[in-house]
């Protein structure tokens, strides 16, 4: 008994690292996707150079990402079965379904088409080749629309019915199980926050160049300035909204998901007239209680029920054994909001500054979007610790446990494999992200980059690009011959 | 509609042979790239790598999610085998997965490597990534012919975690990394120029030797495993069976190693690889059918509800059609020789 709950546990504590560190890459690639759709638009457009040079700037640093969204991601349609056999059996015929879905619709549009996007735009002509920058980019949004379908249908199961021999979910409606509950705002939340995570991942690039060069007493080049204004738009736009959006979600939680609210909110007890909205505590199991709390009175009834004094049921009503963890979904939930929070305040902040006509010469606006380059990746794994950790102990939310979902294996085996994933991942993507940094450390050229700048080698994603698209004619790689 | 006992030519079926042919693409196309992989070992001129690894780099991506089709395929047609395959061959995969990280980073990495030996040490990571992941792929198939102890009632995997190594699911897999060499290597006749393209030629004689060696080895040996595999293959006029797909086999090898001497065939001898490939994948087709695990459990049993594979279908017979037609048009965008000379190292 005690060898098989400690498999359970490698098993889980295996997928939280491996999904966690995938995640940071589609975090980054949905965006990046977009926006250099956005800049290669704007090359074709205005033909206005800066933008053709932040494209190529970018791109390369795409290429490298995206790479390692890939490889990571095989890992985790591997998982499913390696790992959680028994839920892949009982839950296989609905959510196989739209997970094939996703292989169909987004994976092979993304790998088809990046080959033409990272080194086509000589070959294909620049109609064909805006038309592959599209293609990868709306390929990551219908790879999102499925796996957060798939993923949403988890948390609130509906359409199906359970087979009493075999206990399978079987499918009675797919329009239902894939338009569940809790998907629409799921999918809206977890794309914004994407879009979130590069822009802010954009601006700190560009306020750490605004700052390199003022420090030089250059001149902001105009690409740089671009970079930043363009990042900042975003902030001050999105921010607001991905607040909203959150709300709208816990309120849809609520609904479907009362105990992982009680969680978030530390909400041990209940509260007959009103609940406070801690912003402060230390939940403690043990007791079932919060201690050190400081709270707003009738605030958490505000915002959940818009109700001063709206009743709010606790975690004093929930069995213990069907109570997640509530410490780290607590903590989770605060570091979002309160990053969620600083992302509209560096958003409102760049519109004072670019109002006063002071957005290149803000240095202490620099310094605070360069802090924050990273806030939209930890945000975006603390909100996924939050809606997973809060889902426990279930995989489908009151009907499968997430003990009763794992495969028969040793744990040896899990643990072997689980020290495997963690030594190969640090070292591995730990490389690649030394890559990017360095790639980031130097500014956007207005020649980016040419020929003599990638002397040492054709290089597979931005320098080959630019090989072909100044090279003169002899110099390609790869040349056609028929 | 009955055709043999308990035969029923339904979604059941199709989605079998789709499922299959996932594979079979997969197998073809990430064949001959985690061929190319391994043979940069024996290539230690850095121009040389560069245009090898630059002969897929395009397409690599796109023909790994053939991989994830047939993963992600086999879960949602038949999800009583994906869980009870997947953990028999745990350990297999596992490796497989993170080898694949290795060789799929190190096309993007290599390029960003400013010291040499940080590149060796990428070259090395694509060269040990390929061939790992080729091995384990080769003793995954093994593993999964020589059968695996299930539970059938309580519907999970009831082996060990080392029940896949074997001497038979071993010498699948040296001949799975032989025969993606071979593939490998007729592929960059077909890419390359030159003293490159030449030895390449060379290489495939003995690589195309070695995979006739294994195809006969594994073919004599796979129906001495279970009873089943014997009876398919050698009762009754099914021998004839047999000794046809061997002549086949050997007449089409005869024709690749005839066209790898003739100078202007630069396709030939990729095709005919590929055709070697797709004809030992049939033979395996008719050791297995009807069972997904073999002799235990059929692909009647293990399927997924008639919803949920009508749904896919709706999805398949609309995407495939694209999916095939614009990963055509991305070769057919790359295709044509990788220039040796180009200007930049
Ligand atoms: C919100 C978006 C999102 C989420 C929640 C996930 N992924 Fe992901 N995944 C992507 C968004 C994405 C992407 C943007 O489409 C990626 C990232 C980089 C890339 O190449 O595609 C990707 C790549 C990617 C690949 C490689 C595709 C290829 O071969 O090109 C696989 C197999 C998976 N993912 C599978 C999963 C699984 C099984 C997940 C759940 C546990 C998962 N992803 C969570
Ligand atoms: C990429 C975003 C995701 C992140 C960061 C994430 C994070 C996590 C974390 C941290 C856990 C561990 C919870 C715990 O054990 O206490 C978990 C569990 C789980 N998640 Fe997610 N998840 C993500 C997406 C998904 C998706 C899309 C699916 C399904 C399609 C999924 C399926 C599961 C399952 C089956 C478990 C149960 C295993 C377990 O409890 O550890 N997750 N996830
Ligand atoms: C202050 C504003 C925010 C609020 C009120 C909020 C609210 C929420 C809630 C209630 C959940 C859990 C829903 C559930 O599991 O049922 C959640 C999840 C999540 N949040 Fe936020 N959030 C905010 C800001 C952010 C920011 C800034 C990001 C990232 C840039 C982000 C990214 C995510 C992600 C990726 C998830 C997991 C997927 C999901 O369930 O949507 N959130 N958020």
């Amino acid at each position: 008994m005690l060898g098989s709950f400690d498999a359970v546990l490698l098993a889980r504590i295996q997928f939280a690292f491996t999904v966690s560190f995938h995640f940071l890459f589609p975090a980054f690639t949905i965006g990046l996707a977009s926006y250099l759709a956005v800049l290669n638009g704007l090359w074709l457009w205005t033909r206005e150079h800066k933008y053709l040079d932040l494209f190529r700037y970018w791109v390369k640093i795409f290429a490298i990402a995206f790479a390692m969204g890939v490889v990571s991601g095989i890992v985790m349609s591997y998982q499913f079965g390696t790992n959680w056999s028994v839920f892949s059996d009982k839950a296989g015929p609905v959510i196989g379904a739209p997970m094939a879905y996703e292989v169909l619709s987004a994976f092979f549009l993304e790998a088809g088409f990046l080959g033409i996007m990272l080194f086509g735009r000589d070959k294909v002509g620049e109609g064909l080749h805006m038309g592959a920058c599209l293609a990868v980019a709306v390929g990551t949004v219908f790879s999102a629309f499925w796996i957060i379908s798939v993923n949403s249908w988890m948390h609130t199961p509906v359409g199906f019915e359970i087979d009493a021999e075999t206990g399978q979910f079987l499918p009675l409606d797919f329009w239902q199980i894939v338009f569940n509950p809790s998907f629409p705002y799921r999918l809206m939340h977890t794309v914004t926050a994407a879009y979130l995570t590069t822009a802010f991942i954009v601006g700190g690039v560009a306020a750490w160049h605004l700052l390199g060069q003022r420090r030089k007493r250059q001149l902001a080049s105009p690409a740089t300035r671009t970079m930043f204004s363009m990042a900042m738009w975003m902030a001050a736009i999105v921010a607001p909204v991905q607040i909203f959006l959150g709300d709208l979600h816990g309120i849809n939680t609520l609904e479907h998901q009362p105990v992982k609210v009680m969680a978030m909110e530390g909400h041990y007890e209940s509260h007959e007239n009103g609940a406070p909205l801690y912003l402060f505590g230390i939940p403690n199991d043990e007791t079932q209680r919060l201690d050190y709390a400081l709270g707003i009175p009738k605030l958490s009834s505000l915002i959940l029920k818009h109700d001063l004094n709206a009743p709010l049921a606790g975690l004093d009503t929930v069995p213990d054994a069907d109570q997640p963890p509530v410490a780290i979904v607590f903590w989770a939930f605060r570091i979002m909001v309160g990053l969620g929070f600083a992302m509209l305040g560096i958003g409102l902040w760049s519109l004072w500054a670019r109002w006063r006509g002071r957005l290149y010469a803000a240095p202490w606006l620099h310094r605070a979007a360069l802090a924050m380059a990273p806030s939209g990746l930890i945000a975006v794994l603390a909100g996924w610790v939050t809606t997973e950790v809060g889902r426990q102990p279930f995989t489908v939310y009151g009907l499968l446990r997430t003990a009763d979902s794992a495969a028969p294996l040793d744990a040896p085996a899990v643990g072997a494999t689980l020290i495997a994933f963690i030594v190969v991942y640090f070292a591995v993507f730990g490389a690649g992200t030394y890559y990017i940094l360095r790639l980031m450390s130097k500014p956007p050229s207005p020649d980016e980059p040419r020929l003599k700048d990638v002397s040492d080698g054709p290089i597979r994603s931005g320098g080959r690009a630019a090989a072909y698209d100044d090279a003169p004619q002899g110099a390609h790689a790869t040349r056609t011959k028929g | 509609m009955s055709l043999v006992e308990g035969f029923s030519f339904d979604l059941t079926v199709i989605w079998a042979f789709l499922i299959a042919a996932a594979v079979l693409i997969y197998v073809i196309l990430d064949g001959f790239d985690l061929g190319l992989g391994m043979l940069f070992a024996a290539e230690r001129k850095r121009g040389d790598r560069d245009v090898m690894m630059n002969s897929v780099a395009p397409v690599w991506d796109g023909n790994e999610t053939w991989l994830v089709l047939g993963g992600g395929g086999l879960m949602a047609a038949f999800p009583l085998a994906y869980a009870l395959i997947l953990p028999a061959l745990y350990m297999p995969i596992i490796v497989m997965l993170l080898a694949l990280i290795f060789r799929g980073v190190a096309f993007e990495f290599r390029w960003r490597a400013e010291r040499g030996a940080a590149r060796a040490a990428w070259d090395a990571a694509f060269i040990g990534g390929s061939g790992l992941a080729a091995l384990c792929q080769g003793i995954a198939l093994g593993a999964l012919l020589q059968g695996i102890h299930i539970d059938k009632a309580a519907r999970t995997y009831a082996g060990g975690w080392w029940d896949w190594l074997t001497p038979f699911s071993v010498t699948v897999g040296i001949g799975v990394m032989v025969g993606y060499m071979l593939l490998g290597a007729t592929w960059l006749v077909m890419k390359t120029t030159g003293a490159l393209q030449e030895r390449m030629r060379t290489r495939a004689w003995p690589l195309g030797v070695a995979t006739l060696a294994f195809i006969g080895v594994v073919s004599l040996w796979t129906p001495f495993l279970q009873e089943g595999y014997y009876a398919r293959w050698f009762a009754g006029w099914h021998i004839a069976l047999a000794g046809g797909v061997a002549l086949a086999v050997l007449a089409i090898a005869a024709l690749m190693f005839r066209s790898l001497t003739i100078h202007r065939h630069e396709y030939w001898p990729f095709v005919l690889a590929l055709a070697l490939f797709a004809l030992c994948f049939v033979g395996l087709g008719v050791s297995m059918f009807p069972y997904i695990v073999p002799t235990e459990v059929t692909i009647w049993e293990a399927a997924a509800p008639e919803l949920s594979q009508k749904f896919m279908l709706i999805g398949a017979s609309v995407l495939l059609p694209i999916i095939l037609a614009y990963t055509a048009y991305a070769y057919w965008v790359f295709r044509g020789k990788v220039d040796p000379d180009t200007g930049y190292h």
